[in-house]
């Protein structure tokens, strides 16, 4: 469960000022629910996010996250969530095995239980070919598979993920499309954060339009589509920016 | 403070790096090979002219002295000399190395000693060139000894002592122990040698796991596991202090090893020109805790620039002033009379330069030694604060 309430974010930039990143933003997302965040670049996607993941402290506002506050006990909600993101990379010099490991043991695995669900994760998502490898040598594909293996090795209760498919070929895109469904159907609590309209149509149960650090409308992809009376999704997304729902 | 999760982190980081071309020569062959073959080939390259210096045969010419046969008769008798013919061009010969001194006999200089008048006889040399101040100095000596020769003459033929015109002698005698002596000599260069490689050692996988983790993306990946920040800057923190401690540990060996080289393979040469290398090993272990605090001082201040430089080329740029400030306080060690005082015990890296040198001299103050090692351990304790707060900073974590 995620209960994100009125979150906000301020970035100062010399140029620019007092940037808002995120004003008042509030969601909430059950156990097996996808929750689509959906805007543009610069939208507050991913500061929602990483704010979420603890990565970023919040101005004000709190979310809980498998019952943890992530402004009192950040380490606590870091142990139960996978964070996957573009951004997200692995280290070129340490192969898929060692790298899964390490993330495993600072989840605080004990060693017989991480090699066990090493072997499940790599079985299942078919990586054994590959395991000792270094990342710096693995193809986009492989690369992703192993960012997924490392979210996943301690068996999280929240998954985020922030525009996972960003860059990646058709087939890649369509496994990590696939293997958040997955995800949905073990029970997990899912953010996913995208500006690719047709994926959120296929993925997400809640969607919250999200512009200039604003969550403008919210509801189910039926909700949004009665609320503004178009079928499309890309139309019923630029009638809720522009403010005519 | 939950030491698990640093021992992971630090294990991961030595994985990591020793599987880094770059980080491997910089620890590992610089100050095997390179140390070594710098001191063995610039040590063996000075003794080699040193010993073609003394060993060579000088080539000297005898200006005038046709009038006193027995003076150049004396000098031609010189072991190790070759006497070239008078030319007028003598200072030319000189300045283009064809002969390395003359000497000039005036006339009537013979006549003059047993009238007992004053004379005096010229050398000419080129200052700076060794070969041409060898050659002089063969000249000299052998005209101190005519001129003692020609004073005991005249005393025995007055019937006067020996003695009479050297009532008493001055004797210098050293009461400095041998390790003193070399710790002045060669215990000036090693505590520069210390800090430079331990600066050296600390560079590259300090900009690596700060700035380059920013650059390759790996910074928000480690950010979302539940680790601690604090546990990740010390673990990256001891990681470098490993690179930073076994590149030092490293050079001293090696550099150890080539002086004991030179010592033995050269030993003549050595002995003949006052090189001394007698430093005990205790000393030594005893400079590597002084230096301690330094390699927690040096991995938190490049912690801290590579946290805050948005990538590596930034943080390179930012390394030069750093270098700046660490080389030439490094380098009062290599100063003569340039000793440890109060005011310098609390000056990063001067106060560890003096204080080694000391040491290694075979002095130990011990109040000295407090106030160093204590103020060098605050100013870690600082650095390492300012390096964790920064990485606790999303202003510089995610600086754009």
């Amino acid at each position: 469960m995620v209960e994100v309430h009125e979150l906000t974010k301020l970035f100062r930039d010399k140029k620019r000022g007092e940037i808002r990143a995120l004003d008042r933003v509030s969601f909430r997302c059950h156990p097996g629910q996808i929750y689509g965040l959906l805007g543009i670049n610069g939208a507050g996607k991913t500061t929602c996010q990483r704010i979420l993941a603890t990565i970023l402290r919040p101005d004000s506002g709190t979310a809980t996250v498998a019952g943890c506050d992530i402004n009192a006990a950040p380490e606590q909600v870091r142990a139960n969530i996978g964070f996957l993101s573009t951004a997200t990379a692995l280290y070129d010099r340490l192969s898929a095995r060692e790298f899964v490991e390490y993330f495993g043991r600072l989840n605080g695995m004990a060693e017989p239980v991480l090699r066990a669900r090493i072997d499940a994760l790599f079985t299942l998502l078919d990586m054994h070919e590959f395991r000792d490898r270094r990342c710096g040598k693995l193809s986009t594909g492989m690369k992703q598979k192993v960012s997924i293996a490392r979210a996943l090795i301690h068996d999280p209760p929240v998954m985020i993920f922030d525009e996972p498919t960003l860059g990646l070929d058709i087939l890649t895109a369509r496994t990590i499309v696939g293997f958040i469904r997955d995800c949905r159907a073990r029970g997990k609590t899912v953010i996913f954060s995208s500006h690719v309209m047709s994926e959120v149509e296929k993925l997400c149960d809640m969607v919250g339009i999200i512009h200039g650090g604003t969550i403008l409308a919210e509801g189910t992809l039926a909700q949004l589509r009665e609320r503004t009376g178009v079928q499309d999704l890309e139309e019923v997304f630029v009638k809720i920016v522009e403010g005519k729902p | 403070m939950s030491l698990r999760n640093l021992g992971i982190v630090y294990r991961k980081e030595l994985r990591d790096l020793l599987r880094d071309r770059r980080t491997v020569i910089s620890m590992i062959v610089v100050p095997m090979l390179v140390i070594p073959l710098l001191t063995a080939g610039v040590g063996a390259l000075s003794f080699h002219q040193v010993k073609a210096a003394i060993t060579q045969t000088e080539r000297i010419m005898i200006l005038g002295g046709d009038d006193s046969a027995k003076t150049t008769a004396a000098l031609r008798k010189l072991d190790n000399v070759e006497f070239v013919p008078a030319d007028p061009d003598y200072k030319k010969m000189i300045s283009d190395k064809k002969i390395g001194a003359a000497v000039e006999i005036p006339p009537g200089f013979e006549a003059a000693l047993n009238n007992g008048a004053p004379a005096t006889v010229h050398i000419y040399d080129y200052q700076g060139e060794i070969r041409s101040e060898t050659a002089a100095r063969t000249l000299r000596d052998f005209f101190q000894n005519w001129r003692d020769t020609t004073v005991n003459d005249r005393l025995a033929a007055r019937n006067l002592p020996a003695d009479l015109l050297k009532p008493f002698d001055v004797q210098t005698d050293n009461v400095a122990p041998p390790e003193k002596i070399s710790g002045n000599e060669i215990g000036a260069f090693i505590p520069y040698l210390i800090l430079m490689m331990c600066v050296a050692g600390a560079i590259y996988p300090a900009i690596d796991l700060t700035a380059g983790e920013k650059e390759r993306g790996t910074m928000e990946t480690i950010l979302s596991s539940p680790v601690r920040r604090i546990h990740l800057v010390l673990g990256k923190c001891l990681m470098v202090m490993t690179a930073s401690f076994t590149t030092m540990v490293l050079s001293l060996t090696s550099t150890g090893i080539s002086l004991f080289c030179i010592k033995y393979f050269g030993a003549d040469l050595t002995r003949n020109n006052g090189f001394n290398v007698n430093i005990s090993p205790v000393s030594l272990l005893e400079v590597l805790v002084i230096m301690l605090p330094m390699t927690v001082l040096f991995a938190s201040v490049l912690l801290a620039i590579g946290l805050f430089a948005r990538n590596t080329k930034e943080a390179n740029s930012y390394l030069q002033p750093l270098m700046m400030l660490i080389v030439f306080p490094a380098m009062l060690s290599l100063l003569p009379g340039f000793e440890l005082n109060y005011h310098l015990a609390f000056i990063p890296v001067v106060n560890v330069s003096l204080l080694s040198k000391e040491i290694l001299s075979g002095t130990f103050h011990w109040n000295y030694i407090a106030v160093v090692f204590g103020s060098s351990c605050a100013y870690a304790a600082v650095a390492l604060t300012v390096a964790v707060r920064l990485f606790k900073r999303e202003s510089v974590i995610f600086r754009a």
